[in-house]
């Protein structure tokens, strides 16, 4: 048969986000996968050369679109290192209870890109349906539906108002009672099994060494989670489950997102109910006169997609010098993406990729 | 094929389960006849109250991505004395990103975000807009029955709409001030130690760390000084930096530091909301951390012109001109009738205010830099005017106002006036004050009386009961003394009775009894000048054995001979008429300070030297080509 080069993305049907892979195709089958990025490059790392502590906050988020609160949870806490601030006990309770909503939506929202992709669209729409409640969750408390621009150094930009804690547990009981829906329509579908399992498979061996993080990582059978192995904000002070799952393939990972939504909601109401009173705020200098001293830090939080890393560099002066973003679907999209799709059938190239949970503007930044 | 068996088929029916979600109520919004409201703290299109707006341009300067542009108002007057530009921020919408850092570090706290957010135009310059609110512009913020959601865009809002709003807790500034350690009142009292302790460095660097940069103080300050740079270097720690910066423009930072009547801080746009930046007490910082000025300000002095100028008064004015003509190259000789420098600042200020050291200080460097003084000699008295004006080149007159004024009462002679008073007091052998002392005036001189007194009476009659009244016509509200003035007197025991006169003189036995005062109905007329009426019945008896006054001052030209005296031109306002170079009616005569200006202060008095200096140098140098 002839041998084809197939563009797929970044206006193929079937690709999710600005992303392009180069397919080298044999008929229905890849030969030769190349990931290739770059179609969302806006240099953030080097913009925020230019900017100050401060007006770096708000930018942060926009690195990725579907869950910023883990970028700027990362960029506060890199500040806060070097700088050696205090971040008051409320508020990082407060940092918690964002960050694991701001992964039930993430979570919701990649439900809704892969079922959505193999053609559940019942499920899909019940997803961004339950995304949007969410993020009515965090308008109200943020001031902002997508870029929540809230966590910032020194705790959190505002308190709770009131109310909100009866709303959060309200709305999230509504999206867990909707579970056994999802549960007969997607995920004991048959249909999803069939389509899913095997597919985009990696062993744990290839996942250690090709740097794995997050659901791919875990859904080879690694308990890592960064929550649990370097617990930041109040992660230490409750207990949850790290969902893991043996097979390494898309059926796995896309069951693990299920059961850490499950985890998360858990973990939000647990939260709530030990969240202490007090301040949520330890004031910054003016941002004006603010300086940091000389140093530099590498940080990770665990993101709706793994381990995210910032290597941040001061020297001495009101601007970072330096700024790297170590981003899950850097790995996941760009090397075991490429291996992964190696004789794999063209149909199966969006599966695979939403499972592998590839967010373009996090490998692009 | 085996593991596929796990997942049974479904039965045939399941299908049908969807059914029921055909009788649920639909979750989509059918916009634009179903509204999401936004959420309270939405961060929606900016609002800016115009009346609170300082013009600071604080939100320009946060702002990340440089949405903000400050956009000069013709309509608006400026008013810098208050720290009011009349520029207002304007948003480009196609940049801004709705963080709402502009709120958070908005002085006044006017800049706000709305619930709003639909702005729908095909023409893009409709997306710059500056920024209003209901109060600014009733014209495009309409009530609920006006308002439609098929117009909604950023002339047509809703009032009442405000969503992210600033709360000082989470503001980017720092409201407090870094307190000024001061002794207690009760310890205080006991002497004429200086009260203000100055700032640590520590403390001094937080406190200058809490500028905004914003420049408003500039131009609020008569003499224009470079507070933002001086105040950075601070912060900095770069403090012989902050001193040079200083003295381009202020030759007397440690006289200055401690009695300037700050009106920096009047502008300073954190006041709105929290304390303004302690300006003062920071250049006091700068000053007394250089153990010797010419050190650190290793000054460039111009070579020689061989060119005299002399100097009458050795008060902020005559200093400040001597120093700036000095370093322009001229031979400048102060004649003073005080034994030092600092004029009024060394007759007047209490020592506990400002100390002989800080004024000597200021007064050596100057004249380390080789300015002539002549102390203890009196113009007029000592030395004639016209052999001054006959050997210079130039003359500045900067005498102040040392003369007190008379209210015109009967057996007034018997009390003394607050400016000999207080020269008495620094510089007398041992000034005798009385047990109930009564002071009339409601200024800083009278302040300055009154805690004097306070002093000297615990000095004199130790564990006695002693008091001290003040009677002013001014009310609280319009006193002219500074509020930390009148404070500091109220905690040192100083009893205040303000909106009375005085109406008699009560003697017995040739000896003071004490005042009759009457209440005033109004101190100014309705053009607002000075013009007291009285409720002539209601009457108030004070019992006193010394009365001082203090109702203000005025300048004495005695010195001058008579046919330069009918020369000399005046203002309505009674003061000297100068040029825009500060020159007098009389040729080659300069004037500046408290016979010039209205304001009455150093700063002014330096600032007018400051002109009057470069006049002086123009002048001179006229001559010469």
């Amino acid at each position: 048969m002839r041998e084809l080069e197939l563009y797929f993305g970044p206006q193929h049907l079937g690709m999710v986000g600005n992303f392009s892979i180069t397919l080298k195709v044999e008929g229905d089958r890849i030969l030769e996968a190349t990931a290739n990025p770059g179609w969302l490059h806006r240099g953030f790392e080097k913009l925020m050369e230019y900017r100050t502590w401060i007006q770096n906050f708000p930018m942060v988020c926009r690195i990725n679109v579907i869950e910023p609160d883990s970028m700027e949870m990362v960029y506060a806490m890199a500040v806060e290192k070097l700088a050696n601030i205090e971040v008051p006990e409320r508020a990082n309770y407060i940092r918690s209870i964002v960050l694991e909503l701001s992964r039930v939506s993430s979570h919701l929202f990649g439900l809704w890109a892969y079922s959505n992709m193999l053609g559940f669209d019942t499920a899909a729409q019940w997803a961004m349906y339950h995304r949007d409640l969410v993020l009515d969750l965090l308008e109200e408390l943020t001031g902002g539906r997508v870029y929540h621009i809230y966590i910032w150094p020194g705790g959190v930009r505002r308190d709770f108002p009131e109310g909100l804690k009866d709303k959060i547990v309200k709305t999230l009981h509504s999206i867990g009672s909707c579970m056994p829906d999802y549960d007969a329509v997607f995920f004991n579908n048959r249909l999803f099994y069939e389509r899913a399992k095997g597919i985009g498979k990696i062993t744990q061996e290839e996942a250690k060494k090709l740097g794995a993080v997050g659901q791919v990582l875990r859904a080879t059978g690694i308990k890592y989670d960064v929550r649990k192995i370097e617990p930041y904000a109040s992660y230490d002070k409750v207990d949850f489950e790290v969902p893991v799952r043996e097979d390494g393939d898309a059926y796995s990972r896309i069951w693990i997102v299920r059961d850490e939504i499950i985890q998360s909601v858990h973990m939000i109401f647990k939260l709530l109910d030990k969240m202490p009173q007090g301040e949520v705020y330890n004031r910054v200098p003016n941002p004006f006169k603010w300086n940091i001293p000389k140093g530099e830090t590498y940080v990770k939080v665990e993101s709706s997609r793994g381990e995210l890393g910032l290597y941040l560099v001061s020297n001495g002066g009101d601007k970072p010098y330096r700024v790297h973003f170590r981003t899950p679907s850097y790995t996941h999209g760009l090397i075991i993406l490429e291996k992964v799709l190696k004789n794999a059938s063209i149909a199966d190239v969006g599966n695979t990729m939403i499972s592998l949970y590839i967010i373009a503007p996090e490998i692009d930044r | 094929m085996k593991e596929k068996s796990k997942i049974k088929k479904g039965s045939f029916l399941s299908p049908f389960k969807a059914i029921k979600f055909l009788f649920k109520k639909p979750k989509t919004l059918r916009y634009p006849f179903e509204l999401k409201e936004p959420a309270q703290r939405y961060r929606g299109l900016h609002l800016n109250d115009w009346a609170q707006c300082t013009g600071c341009g604080n939100c320009a300067d946060i702002c990340p991505n440089e949405a903000i542009t400050m956009v000069e108002m013709p309509e608006i007057k400026p008013k810098p004395e208050e720290g009011i530009k009349n520029e207002r921020p304007k948003i480009d919408y196609g940049r801004c990103c709705f963080c709402g850092l502009c709120v958070d570090i908005c002085p006044p706290g006017c800049l706000r975000l709305s619930r709003d957010y639909l702005h729908i135009h095909f023409d893009i310059s409709t997306f710059n807009l500056l920024a209003k609110d209901e109060k600014t512009d009733k014209e495009h913020f309409l009530p609920a029955d006006k308002y439609s959601i098929l117009k909604a865009s950023l002339t047509h809002r809703k009032i009442d709409y405000e969503g992210f709003s600033p709360d000082l807790k989470y503001s980017l500034f720092e409201p407090e001030r870094v307190p000024m350690p001061i002794i207690e009142p009760e310890e205080r009292k006991k002497s004429f130690v200086e009260m203000a302790l100055g700032y640590e460095e520590e403390g001094a660097r937080k406190e200058a760390s809490r500028c905004l940069e914003c420049k408003l103080c500039e131009e609020a300050c008569p003499a224009h000084l470079k507070i933002s740079d001086y105040i950075k270097a601070i912060a900095e720690g770069r403090y012989e930096d902050s001193l040079r910066k200083i003295f381009e423009d202020n030759p007397i930072p440690s006289i200055c530091g401690r009695i300037c009547l700050k009106h920096c801080e009047d502008a300073c746009s954190i006041r709105y909301r929290g304390e303004p930046l302690a300006v003062r007490w920071l250049k006091r910082f700068v000053a007394d951390k250089a153990v010797d000025y010419r050190k650190v300000l290793m000054p460039e002095i111009l070579p020689d012109t061989d060119k005299e100028v002399a100097v009458i008064g050795a008060g902020p004015s005559g200093l400040a001109v001597a120093y700036f003509l000095k370093l322009k190259g001229h031979n400048v000789t102060v004649y003073d009738a005080l034994p030092g420098g600092g004029g009024m600042l060394r007759r007047g200020p209490p020592l506990y205010r400002l100390p002989f050291e800080s004024i000597d200080k200021d007064v050596n460097y100057i004249k380390s830099l080789g300015v002539e003084f002549k102390f203890n000699t009196e113009v007029g008295e000592d030395i004639q005017f016209e052999q001054i004006y006959n050997d210079s080149d130039a003359v500045y007159i900067g005498i102040g106002m040392c003369k007190g004024r008379y209210i015109k009462l009967e057996n007034e002679k018997l009390a003394p006036q607050a400016v000999d008073f207080l020269k008495e007091a620094k510089f007398g052998e041992k000034v005798k004050v009385g047990k109930d002392v009564i002071i009339i005036g409601g200024g800083n001189v009278a302040m300055d009386v009154a805690r004097t007194c306070v002093r000297l009476q615990l000095m004199q009659y130790p564990e006695q009961k002693t008091s001290v009244n003040i009677v002013c016509l001014e009310s609280w509200d319009i006193i002219p003394a500074t509020e930390e003035e009148y404070t500091e007197a109220q905690e040192e025991g100083v009893l205040f009775n303000v909106s009375w006169g005085p109406k008699n003189i009560l003697l017995e036995n040739g000896k003071i009894k004490g005042l009759e005062c009457k209440a005033v109905k109004s101190v100014f007329d309705e053009q607002g000048r000075f013009a007291p009426t009285f409720y002539e019945e209601k009457e108030m008896f004070l019992e006193g054995d010394m009365l001082i006054e203090a109702i203000g001052q005025g300048a004495d030209f005695s010195f001058l001979p008579k046919e330069l005296l009918e020369k000399l031109e005046f203002t309505e306002r009674r003061k000297v008429k100068v040029d825009e170079d500060g020159q007098t009616s009389i040729p080659r005569v300069f004037a500046g300070g408290d016979i010039v200006n209205l304001n009455l202060d150093a700063v002014t008095a330096i600032a007018d030297a400051k002109i009057a200096a470069e006049g002086i140098d123009k002048y001179i140098r006229k001559q010469q080509s």
